[in-house]
């Protein structure tokens, strides 16, 4: 079987929390520092850095500084792999509960349930 | 057209674990009947544009349903769920499989089991579906081979995938 990703499982593991789910959100839009990633959330800096290292050590962002700024950066080719197979999941699942609603409405027809 | 009924999909990577949670607007019964009875798992269960064929089921402890989603042009994907559990009308466990058309499950890919449960939320009912692989290396796997076939492949592009999983959580 093909090893498609060396880091799968620090990719995971970044995947998993809500704060670093919505800095790749907004890295999905294009590069930003630091300063303005942390800014929407109430923790300390040091704690929202520690977000900052995971992702970064996953390889999902790379950052680079410039003067005073470090720019994050989503990498896109890392994201895709782990990424696109558990948006196709979730795509699987909407289109195939869409089809069972269809199926609930023809049988709610013929049962007329209030 | 449709009302906008909550789904949930949640991801636990480190755990290989998908949670999968959807209202539907039937009683519970109804929902129950179209997860268990082959008839109906033909009319809804394959995504479209591929269509579902059972080849065989019997709903029971130890029992199978053994189906195909088939693709437009005719490629027909085969799977073996072995039912662990039955509990009418509150949930089942089952271990799902990949497996060729006269049903033997294919060994060298990983299964994943299935937990799926009904609730009641007044005249609707809330499915969830718990689905766990043994190890994130059984998830990986998986992964692999469907990035291969490329079956599910209907998002293109990358930024539809972040507005997707990466979703802000609004609440905690």
């Amino acid at each position: 079987m093909e090893n498609y990703s060396p880091a799968l499982d620090s990719m995971f593991h970044a995947l998993a929390d809500p704060t670093r789910r919505a800095v790749l959100h907004r890295l999905g839009q294009g590069p930003a520092s630091i300063g303005d990633l942390a800014e929407p959330y109430p923790m300390g800096l040091p704690s929202f850095l520690k977000h900052i290292n995971t992702l970064e050590q996953s390889g999902l962002i790379a950052t680079q500084k410039v003067g005073r700024v470090r720019t994050c950066t989503l990498n896109r080719a890392n994201l895709a792999a782990a990424e696109r197979w558990f948006a196709e999941q979730r795509t699987l699942w909407s289109d195939r509960y869409d089809n069972l609603d269809t199926l609930l409405t023809i049988l709610n027809g013929d049962d007329h349930e209030a | 057209m449709k009302p906008d009924l909550p789904f949930d999909f949640d991801v636990d990577a480190p755990n290989a674990t998908m949670t999968i949670n959807r209202e539907f607007a039937g009683r519970r019964q109804m929902v129950w009947d179209c997860h268990t009875q082959s008839a109906l798992l033909n009319q809804w269960f394959a995504p479209r544009p591929l269509t579902t064929k059972t080849r065989s089921m019997e709903f029971r402890d130890g029992g199978h349903w053994h189906y195909a989603m088939i693709m437009p042009d005719g490629q027909e994907y085969w799977s073996r769920l072995d039912y662990v559990t039955i509990d009418p009308i509150d949930g089942y466990t089952a271990l799902d499989g990949f497996s060729d058309p006269t049903g033997a499950i294919n060994p060298d890919l990983p299964r994943a089991t299935w937990k799926v449960s009904f609730s009641e939320a007044g005249a609707h009912t809330v499915v969830r579906t718990i689905v766990t692989f043994a190890s994130t290396e059984d998830l990986e796997k998986v992964m692999a081979m469907g990035m291969k076939e490329g079956m599910t492949s209907t998002l293109e592009r990358l930024d539809d995938l972040l507005e997707i999983l990466t979703k802000p959580e609004m609440t905690s």
